[in-house]
């Protein structure tokens, strides 16, 4: 008799438990993301020897900064299931496979969310020249778009390349051409907000080429995720 | 009824041919014990079992099931003991199980009673990575047990494990769980007195085939030369 399948939102729940208590325990993945955030920033404040920057520089120290952060968490996000035989004992489950999708995706968007309250200030604080706070709230929209192609893009590739031994290498390789298109849209739709003068809500044209191309790799992970875990 | 079904079963890695030619049949609740030197296909087959790899030809069908068409049919239904443990090392041993639990369906309640009936109860709120490997191996018992499996699939079951372990498992992996089990083994005695099916494997190729009781452990042992 075949067995009732397992709901959809209690899998991701069961994964999203895990996910959390493994982090909480081995701390290696948003610690390290953090840190290297932090670090960069102070690397750029010697290395430019400005008091300060401002506008499109500031976006682009920022969101460069931010990716590479990001490359970290999503080289780490399928290593345990691969190592310990979680990848198996998923498959072994009367589970939705895109539940995984789900869940890796939900964890790196709460990796980057945590990332960015830390390395958001710290940037400010170590590099921004113009006062964060009034521009906090219109920053809002294109962190949360640039996030949600990031975690997508992210998990997609991470699922690819955790399975070759290269994982290290190809993981990167992978993510960083994809996440140039988020590193132009996040960046162009941050500049007006980190300028001095003439300080401007983020381009809604911007804002929407993220969104679609969030909309783009969302459809396509979901469509090949389950080939991934496949073998 | 057969719960296994295995017609011309090849699988390769690469160029390298990991199975060929496997035909073999098993009803429901007997015992096929697979034994072959390292690199047989032992393992290979295993996981062919589970729906974990594809065939690259042949016919398999399990728990009446063709795979890999049908393999969301006979998933939840196999229990997988392998070399991994597939629990994670950060996890306690409660933890773990609580999320199989959760992944198979699985009341809560299940999860003490396994880990009673694998007498680890007192060490399942330590983490994995701080537990002996026989401790590991018997919570992966527990794991491989949990959904209450119809067929169990076990690669070397008795490794790590002490004769004490052995017995305390042997109700739930043993000829008295009355699940249909295909075991992996390199133990010709044991593995003898266990199976009703006997599978010989070399280099990924049936060697020998046949009832366990018209099978001598000398043939078994020749497998290894």
């Amino acid at each position: 008799m075949t067995k009732a399948q397992v709901g959809t939102r209690q899998t991701v729940a069961a994964l999203l438990r895990k996910e959390l208590l493994v982090e909480l325990r081995t701390l290696e993945s948003v610690p390290g993301m953090s840190l290297f955030a932090v670090t960069t920033f102070v690397v750029f404040h010697f290395a430019l020897n400005k008091g300060s920057v401002e506008g499109d520089l500031g976006a682009g120290i920022l969101w460069v900064t931010l990716l590479f952060a990001a490359i970290l968490g999503v080289n780490r996000l399928f290593v345990a299931d691969a190592d310990q035989g979680g990848f198996d004992a998923f498959l072994l489950a009367p589970v939705e496979r895109s539940a995984m999708l789900t869940a890796k995706l939900i964890t790196l968007l709460a990796y980057l969310i945590v990332l960015e309250l830390i390395a958001v200030p710290a940037f400010s604080i170590l590099l921004l020249g113009p006062p964060l706070g009034g521009a906090l709230p219109d920053l809002l929209a294109p962190l949360a778009l640039a996030d949600i192609g990031v975690a997508v893009i992210g998990t997609l590739v991470a699922a690819l390349a955790v399975h070759t031994r290269a994982r290290d290498l190809l993981g990167p390789l992978l993510a960083l051409p994809l996440f140039v298109p988020i590193v132009i849209g996040a960046a162009r739709s941050t500049a007006p907000l980190l300028a001095f003068s003439h300080r401007s809500a983020p381009a809604g044209h911007w804002l929407l080429t993220l969104g679609l191309y969030d909309l783009v790799f969302g459809l396509i992970a979901y469509a090949l995720f389950d080939f991934l875990l496949e073998d | 009824m057969s719960a296994l079904a295995v017609e011309a079963l090849s699988r390769h890695y690469g160029e390298r041919e990991a199975l060929s030619g496997v035909s073999l049949e098993l009803e429901e609740g007997r015992t096929l014990v697979v034994f072959g030197p390292n690199g047989a296909g032992k393992t290979t087959l295993l996981r062919v079992l589970a729906g974990l790899l594809r065939p690259h030809s042949g016919e398999v069908r399990v728990l009446g099931h063709d795979l890999p068409s049908e393999a969301w049919a006979v998933r939840g239904r196999v229990g997988l003991l392998a070399h991994e443990p597939l629990l994670y090392r950060e996890l306690t041993a409660r933890e773990n199980l609580r999320f199989h639990a959760r992944l198979h369906g699985v009341a809560p309640e299940r999860v003490a009673e396994v880990l009673e009936q694998v007498a680890m109860n007192n060490r399942s709120d330590e983490p994995l990575r701080t537990l002996s490997r026989g401790m590991v191996q018997r919570v992966a018992v527990a794991r491989a047990v949990l959904h209450d499996p119809e067929l169990l699939l076990l690669d070397e079951p008795h490794a790590n494990l002490d004769p004490a372990a052995v017995e305390l498992v042997a109700p739930l992996i043993g000829p008295g769980s009355g699940r249909t089990r295909v075991i992996c083994s390199h133990d010709p005695a044991g593995g003898l007195k266990d199976a009703d099916l006997v599978l010989g494997l070399r280099a990924g190729h049936p060697a020998l085939l046949a009832a366990a009781a018209n099978v001598a452990s000398e043939q078994i042992v020749e497998l290894y030369r």
